[in-house]
């Protein structure tokens, strides 16, 4: 079966799973917007100064909420062996992998979707006029995202302490994600949006070096 | 062993030489005097750093490539080997720019590049001690080697990017660039010295791996040796 | 379980399995320790065995889950056996009951066997899923969760999956854990029909097992090595029968 076929019915599947329970989708927004709030105790957000920083804070609101969704992500496999059902099935590695990428993208957009509206409100910033650039560097943000935590999740998955290993392979690789997107999405919402070309190259550079990166190795992460 | 010997005291030598010339042969530097003289270790830490993380790199993709166990030994080494040339550089930059700059951290482009590389390779070995079956660790880890090594570009590229505090680069660098050959000499003395250090923990930490490995083997030869001639009927426990 | 549901491309195949010094080690546990077995096809082995023998890691390594850390495992068609290249082709021919079950336990039983039917690329797939479910009794909990499914259930929609696909070569270990009665009935013919339909078989148990009658051959792993072996023109009831016994 080709590859894209594979990909569609698990991607169907990983998406019945979820929203049949919602779980993790919630409780990942939920966490989101806590740590949102608490962002919004420890910097007082009326301040002008505070508006500087939102863009960090909701990037980093993001990058802690995908730390926790990330990981059931093949570590549900487990139960019960289904990966081993998958990996049995005359399907590429790579059509697994890639599913839930696209899984895990989807799930991370949704909470963006609610998130950043949320942000506006509590930072008292504007969205109106940049909303189209504005989804453009989220999208860029969350494949980067979402490409090296769901390797690095087929990784964790194996071993101990996975629930902190996650966070600690994936928070270092993200650093240039994390600057290109702050400062591409802080650009945005000043009073002169302007959307830096160099950071939206720093950013697609990411996903496609990494989207390489996993394509590649992909058969090692299948692994046994 | 003979060689150990021999290869360390070597070594040492080299760094008491390193050190004798770093302090009192190099001419002193006119802005920032005595203190200017932590470059001589500082900038070599980083260039063996360097070259410990290619040999990771190279080791990682050729354990998946060929899945010998020699080169999960030696990309385990060099990265080892590139943490501690990393943490000296770590060390040794703040007590530069303490006196010089009156802070102790900044987050200028090289220096947050190499925290973070010094994060990602400390991860590396903590994934390594997580994981199990040797096989699993083998190629698990070097996976996250190699994209440790992509990211690496990434991260110095955003922090450049970002802001830049560090002093110009002095050699080959843009105007106002250039050493006094008395400072390159001694630079260059220095930079072999800590390139040896840094080779002869990668090989040492090598053979250790390697032995480690023969052990195994030599343990499951014995086993297999000893269940054999006992009764063959015996269940295992 | 109807037998006639195999894809065009599969009908009739001869199926085999070549095992040749296969070594599986795990860090410092060896598991198996050259392993050179030839299993022809139509073939119905018993693998037999006390616990740690290597059974479940022998089945693994036929499925293609695991690799050999030295040695090779094939599955051969008369004289050609498959190359790497051909590991899909390959993992259409086998069908594994393990010790999971192998299923979702948040999707339906008729969703569950729906997924991996579209996974293999089967055609007609509803009337497939509906006859397997029928086959197996549990057509009327189709679209209940296997989450709320018994244990004997739950094997029996774990073996309708592994035989979903109508593969010609089936690893099974300890496939008849868990089943009630009527499930065993149920296994036992669906079982004789495969056989009788010339499907290569390697069942892996421990306890005992009123299929272990339709057995061709009988081989004894013991500390991971191959201790007895009837062969493939002897008979395996000898080593059967002092199987139950110390058994």
């Amino acid at each position: 079966m080709g590859t894209s076929r594979a990909t569609a019915v698990l991607l169907a599947k990983e998406l019945r799973l979820e929203f049949r329970t919602r779980e993790l989708l919630s409780a990942t927004i939920v966490f989101a917007l806590v740590v949102v709030v608490l962002f919004s105790f420890a910097f007082d957000p009326t301040a002008a100064e505070s508006r500087r920083y939102g863009p960090g804070l909701l990037w980093i609101s993001f990058l802690f909420a995908s730390s926790l969704m990330l990981n059931p992500s093949f570590a549900r496999e487990r139960l019960n062996d289904t990966i081993d059902a998958l990996r049995m099935s005359p399907i590429s590695p790579f059509a697994i992998l890639s599913a839930k990428m696209l899984a895990n993208f989807i799930f991370m957009s949704v909470v963006e979707v609610v998130l950043v509206p949320v942000f506006s409100v509590l930072y008292d910033v504007s969205l109106a006029g940049v909303a189209g650039r504005l989804i453009l560097v989220l999208a860029l943000g969350t494949v980067g995202l979402t490409v090296t935590g769901t390797v690095f999740s087929a990784i964790s998955s194996h071993a101990r302490l996975r629930e902190l290993l996650l966070p600690l392979l994936l928070l270092p690789i993200l650093t240039p994600l994390l600057i290109a997107a702050v400062e591409a999405t802080a650009s945005l919402l000043v009073e002169d949006p302007v959307l830096d070309r160099t950071w939206l190259a720093l950013l697609a550079g990411f996903d496609i070096v990494f989207l390489t990166a996993s394509w590649l190795l992909c058969d090692y992460l299948m692994e046994e | 062993m003979k060689a150990r010997y021999a290869s360390t005291i070597f070594a040492a030598g080299l760094i008491f030489f390193a050190g004798y010339a770093a302090l009192f042969i190099a001419p002193d530097e006119k802005t920032m005097h005595a203190i200017q003289r932590i470059f001589y270790f500082h900038l070599p830490s980083w260039i063996a750093m360097f070259t410990a993380l290619a040999v990771a790199f190279v080791a990682n993709v050729a354990y998946l490539a060929t899945r010998r166990a020699k080169w999960d030994a030696l990309g385990v080494s060099a990265s080892e080997a590139a943490v501690v040339c990393c943490t000296i550089g770590l060390a040794t930059g703040p007590l530069w720019a303490k006196p010089v700059w009156g802070i102790w951290w900044t987050w200028d482009a090289r220096l947050t590049t190499t925290f973070i590389l010094w994060l990602l390779y400390l991860s590396y070995l903590l994934l390594r001690g997580l994981l199990d079956d040797p096989e699993r660790k083998a190629t698990f880890s070097a996976v996250f080697g190699i994209f440790a090594f992509l990211d690496a570009p990434l991260v110095y590229v955003s922090n450049r990017l970002w802001r830049t505090q560090h002093p110009q680069p002095v050699i080959g660098g843009g105007s106002g660039s250039g050493l006094d050959p008395g400072m390159g000499r001694v630079l260059l003395f220095c930079v072999i010295a800590l390139m040896g250090v840094m080779i002869i923990i990668l090989l040492d930490r090598y053979k250790l791996e390697k032995l480690r490995q023969e052990f195994e083997e030599l343990r499951l030869e014995y086993e297999t040796l000893n269940l054999e001639s006992a009764s063959t009927g015996k269940e295992r426990p | 379980m109807p037998a006639t549901h195999y894809t065009s491309a599969v009908a009739a195949r001869s199926l085999g399995l070549s095992f040749t010094g296969v070594e599986k080690r795990f860090g410092s546990f060896v598991a198996l320790r050259g392993i050179t077995l030839q299993i022809h096809s139509g073939e119905f082995v018993a693998l037999l065995g006390p616990n740690g023998a290597g059974k479940t890691t022998l089945l693994r390594i036929a499925a293609l889950l695991a690799s050999p850390t030295r040695g090779t495992v094939q599955c051969t068609e008369g004289a050609k056996s498959y190359e790497a290249s051909d590991l899909r082709e390959a993992k259409r021919q086998l069908g594994m009951v393990g010790h999971s079950t192998l299923l979702y336990d948040d999707l339906s039983a008729a969703e569950n066997l729906t997924l991996f039917a579209r996974l293999y690329g089967l055609d007609d797939i509803s009337a497939r899923v509906s006859n397997a479910l029928k086959s197996c009794g549990l057509d009327s909990r189709a679209e209940s969760l296997v989450r709320t499914f018994s244990r004997g259930m739950r094997q029996r929609l774990a073996i309708a999956r592994a035989l979903l696909h109508g593969p010609r070569i089936l690893l099974l270990d300890e496939p008849a854990a868990g089943l009630d009665r009527q499930g065993l009935a149920w296994f036992s013919g669906t079982l004789e029909r495969l056989r009788k339909d010339g499907c290569t078989v390697l069942m892996s148990t421990h306890a005992r097992n009123e299929s272990l009658e339709l057995s061709t051959r009988a081989v004894v792993l013991a500390a991971g090595t191959v201790q007895d072996d009837s062969g493939p023109q002897g008979d395996p009831r000898p080593l059967l029968a002092s199987w139950r016994a110390g058994a």
